[in-house]
């Protein structure tokens, strides 16, 4: 199967943990101390006079995309529970377009 | 977006349930779609949303992705429980039957029945879980008592707006329009997306209130919805609005009448609307003209400019919409918040109108089977409720005891005294709605027998109950969701049991148990289908089994109600309110000791109403703010969820953090006349200087369940530190949102621990001491004086 990015348009990213819940469920990783996508935040602080204020969510290296979930026609289990719809996964030789419609505040995983 | 007819299929080795999200545990009906899998066994494997539910699409929150860990929780109470009186407050619950749990609340509450009459039993409900449905007929239509309602001071949750809505709109309850009615959402073709959204105290994202999803705001965000947050924290939502309304807790009609101010003033209403449909806009303008954005501004603390741009991006784009939170019911001055923001979304035309505002004609068959089952109290102990009827006429009018008032009668046993509680979905102690939560413990520890159904083992069941039945989760059983509670209700969804509930049973299911035993007549249904078919029969013509093939039925909706005669039960053109109109200017409050008009009253405690106590306690405290991991008290004892939010957060701005030697993570000890809590500093933007926001609804499951500890719920409850009995003239509204504290460093939370044996009740019953304002405040001395 052809390479997957994931894509976070983190302009819209609210910060609702789902996507970590919803990794948790589908790798069926127990202990509080492993993660398969975690949350980072930044702000909120005001930059040259407007509030920055954003979170991404990070895949980490138990991230393998939901490899078996896209076989099916699935989306990844994060993707498809994000409360703000802001993630995808992507073929990598289509990001470039998706991510000139996207705009900005968006970023790239290839975990 | 259709629903497949088949609502269970199997899926390989598994067999897949769909169904709508309500609650245990604790949610409001959002109705969310989802895919519950078990294997052959009947056990839970995973869940999964449902892609085509047609308004949460697939998503689903965290808290309900933690599924299997609150379904195969340890720490779940899995059958009926007792323990003997004298062991109140310790750990020593024995497992019953079902039987023998029916013959003693049978028992007791026959007892009281026959001694003391129906009156004295107590139902005490929490709030927007299914209970909301199915409590008050526990309490009407099987202990035969006229007393229950939820129970913060004031009825300060969703009580003040519906009932504001009731007596001034006349049209259930205002949501902004997010195409919620139609299949295809916001590619209908009758849709329009609102230009300006204004979140007024609301966090919708975390709160998903009243069924609500709150997503649907990013929905219309990407669709190119621009937003106006009215609200004392700078939310994730209003770093991205184009005016932030940043205001200080508990002054919201100010910022109203403000806003009316510019609207009315510089002439941006729509006069044809109201030309036809507004009663009192000439009088509303008379009140408001004095009241401009600089008249504002060193009340709320918000730049006159910001809320004169808000009022004029609100007024000159039509369509824009107004969404209302709680904040605007927790505070006395709430109900003229609630008229202002009601009036500005009237007069500018947004009502019922694409991208507007929603409203519907507020019946249902639920909430008429819910109203109806009063028959079984009777006229006559009816009459007995503790409603507040001398002191608030306003409140009276409504089904519900009045907390306040209630609390005044445990203390004074007058008219007469309770002997029973029953606690029904509800953790009242913990800092969710009882506040000086100390005296409500030592009045109702009294009781002669108390009792209660949950899924968790609460401080509340542990101190203070003898009986506890075990409820089910959604998933363990059939059920519907009706979100907004009947008063303006886009869909009906289908909750279908998909796992094997044990021992538990539903809310509905106790009722029809324990109704059995007590009052037959009101109980001829067998089962939940039958009970449910007889009620959606009321007003559609297909049943219980039909809405499971639907999913989700989107009920049928039209714009413009009011011009087809579809908001008033009798069919007029109009709205449901005395004069048919919206009434800007109430033509019926002057009945109950009310202004018409909305006016601004300071906060009980404020730097203003009390600039003594401000001197010592220097900040304005708001509470209430949501996570997304939790539903007020719950959600405590799941381990992802708790990971992720494991401590009681008290947000503090870095600079005031600075000036008290607090950083974040540190303990902070949070203290006013009435009582201290401990929380952990989180040290950010997200509040100005002059204001802290404290977390409610913390208790630690994992601490010592025993009495006096209860799994540390009083170390960090912020409701110690709110009054009781401060309320609005109608009866409604507490400051829960808006007081002055003073913080200082902790060692832990140790520094917050009581022990109710050892509190000492204020000598007054209402801290009117406290108030130099104006003489709207209705506490008990003030009006019963010696
Ligand atoms: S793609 Fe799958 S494995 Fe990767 S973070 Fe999302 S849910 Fe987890
Ligand atoms: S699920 Fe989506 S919106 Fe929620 S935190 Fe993850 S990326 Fe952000
Ligand atoms: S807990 Fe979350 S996902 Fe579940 S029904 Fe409520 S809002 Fe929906």
């Amino acid at each position: 199967m052809e390479k997957h990015a994931l894509l976070i348009d983190y302009k819209y990213c609210t910060g609702c943990h789902s996507c970590e819940l919803a990794c948790r469920q589908e790798k069926q990783i127990a202990s509080q101390d492993e993660w398969g996508i975690k949350l980072a935040e930044f702000g909120p602080e005001k930059l040259a006079g407007e509030w920055y204020w954003n979170y991404v969510a990070v895949p980490s290296s138990l991230c393998d995309l939901c490899e078996s979930r896209l076989e099916e026609g699935k989306k990844p289990a994060c993707v498809h529970h994000c409360l703000a719809k802001c993630m995808e996964a992507v073929p990598l030789t289509e990001v470039p377009v998706r991510l000139a419609e996207l705009g900005d505040g968006v970023a790239v995983f290839v975990p | 977006m259709t629903m497949d007819k088949e609502w269970r299929v199997e899926e390989g080795d598994l067999i897949r349930t769909r169904t709508c999200g309500w609650s245990p545990p604790g949610c409001h009906p959002v109705g969310c779609g989802m895919f519950i899998y078990t294997d052959k066994d009947g056990n839970f494997v995973k869940v999964e949303g449902d892609p085509d539910h047609p308004i949460t699409q697939g998503r689903l929150c965290p808290r309900c992705l933690a599924m299997g860990e609150f379904l195969n929780h340890p720490d779940r109470i899995k059958y009926p429980m007792k323990r003997a009186k004298a062991d109140r407050g310790k750990d020593k619950w024995e497992r019953i039957s079902w039987d023998e749990a029916l013959d003693i609340l049978e028992t007791e509450v026959r007892k009281i029945w026959e001694t003391y009459g129906p009156e004295a039993i107590y139902v005490s409900k929490g709030t927007g879980r299914e209970a909301t449905e199915y409590a008050p007929p526990m309490a009407q239509a099987v202990f035969k008592t006229p007393n229950n309602a939820f129970m913060m001071s004031g009825a300060s949750c969703y009580g003040p707006r519906t009932v504001i809505g009731d007596f001034l709109l006349g049209a259930g309850y205002p949501e902004l329009d997010y195409a919620a009615f139609f299949p295809d959402r916001y590619d209908d073709p009758r849709y329009e997306v609102p230009k300006y959204i204004i979140l007024w105290g609301k966090s919708p994202l975390q709160s998903n209130p009243d069924g609500f999803f709150g997503h649907a705001i990013i929905d219309l965000m990407k669709r190119g919805s621009k937003l106006i947050v009215i609200d004392p924290r700078l939310t994730w939502l209003a770093s991205r609005a184009e005016f932030h309304l940043q205001l200080r807790p508990g002054t919201d009609a100010a910022i109203g009448l403000a806003m009316l101010n510019v609207v009315i003033g510089e002439d941006l209403y729509d006069h044809a609307f109201c030309d036809e449909w507004v009663f009192g806009l000439d009088e509303l303008a008379e009140r408001v003209a004095d009241k401009t954005p600089e008249w504002a501004e060193p009340i709320t603390w918000v730049p006159a400019d910001v809320i004169r741009g808000a009022a004029r991006a609100f007024a000159m784009n039509a369509p824009s919409s107004i969404m209302w939170g709680l904040a605007i019911d927790t505070q006395q001055n709430g109900a003229q918040a609630g008229q202002a923001l009601l009036a500005l979304g009237a007069i500018c035309g947004y009502m019922d109108v694409p991208g507007g505002i929603t409203l519907a004609l507020p019946s249902s068959f639920m909430g008429r089977w819910t109203y109806e089952t009063l028959q079984f109290v009777g006229e006559e102990v009816e009459k007995k409720r503790i409603d507040g009827e001398e002191d608030h006429p306003a409140y009276a009018v409504g089904p519900y005891a009045h907390p306040d008032s209630v609390l005044t009668t445990l203390e004074t046993e007058d008219p007469y005294a309770f002997h029973m509680f029953y606690f029904y979905a509800s953790n009242p102690i913990a800092p969710t709605c009882y506040a000086e939560p100390e005296r409500w413990y030592n009045a109702i520890v009294k009781m002669d027998f108390n009792a209660a159904q949950d899924c968790f083992m609460t401080p509340t069941i542990m101190g203070l109950c003898d009986l506890v039945l075990p409820v089910s989760f959604f998933p363990e059983h059939d059920g519907f969701v009706l979100p907004h509670f009947g008063r303006n209700t886009h869909f009906l969804g289908a909750m279908n049991a998909a796992v094997d509930p044990g021992e538990a049973r539903s809310d509905l299911e106790i009722d029809m148990i324990v109704g059995k035993r007590l009052n037959p007549e009101a109980w001829p249904w067998d089962t939940v289908e039958e009970f449910f078919d007889a009620q959606i029969h009321t007003q559609y013509d297909w049943g219980f089994n039909d809405l499971r093939e639907f999913g989700a039925f989107q009920q049928p909706f039209e714009y413009r109600k009011y011009e087809k005669g579809m908001l008033r039960p009798d069919g007029e053109p109009g709205f449901n309110t005395p004069t048919g109109l919206i009434e800007v200017s109430s033509s019926i409050y002057d009945d109950f000791g009310e202004d018409p008009l909305p006016y601004f009253m300071e906060p009980a405690m404020s730097p203003y109403s009390t600039p003594d106590l401000y001197e010592d306690y220097p900040l304005v405290m708001t509470t209430g703010g949501r996570s997304f991991v939790s539903f007020h008290s719950e959600h405590r004892q799941i381990p992802s969820l708790r990971a992720i939010h494991p401590d009681p957060l008290v947000t503090i701005n870095p600079k005031t953090a600075a000036k008290y030697g607090i950083n974040d993570g540190d303990y902070v000890l949070i203290e006013n006349p009435l009582g201290k809590c401990v929380e952990r500093a989180r040290v950010t933007n997200e509040v100005p200087e002059r204001v802290i926001h404290a977390e409610h609804g913390w208790w630690f499951p994992e601490d010592d369940p025993e009495a006096p500890n209860l799994n540390g719920v009083w170390k960090s409850n912020v409701n110690r530190l709110i009054p009781m009995y401060k309320v609005g003239v109608t009866g409604y509204g507490a400051p829960y949102k808006n007081v002055l504290c003073r913080i200082s460093k902790a060692d832990g939370y140790e520094a917050g621990a009581a022990d109710p044996a050892l509190y000492e009740p204020r000598a007054s019953r209402g801290p009117e001491s406290m108030t130099n304002g104006p003489s709207q405040p209705a506490s008990y001395e003030v009006i019963h004086p010696e």
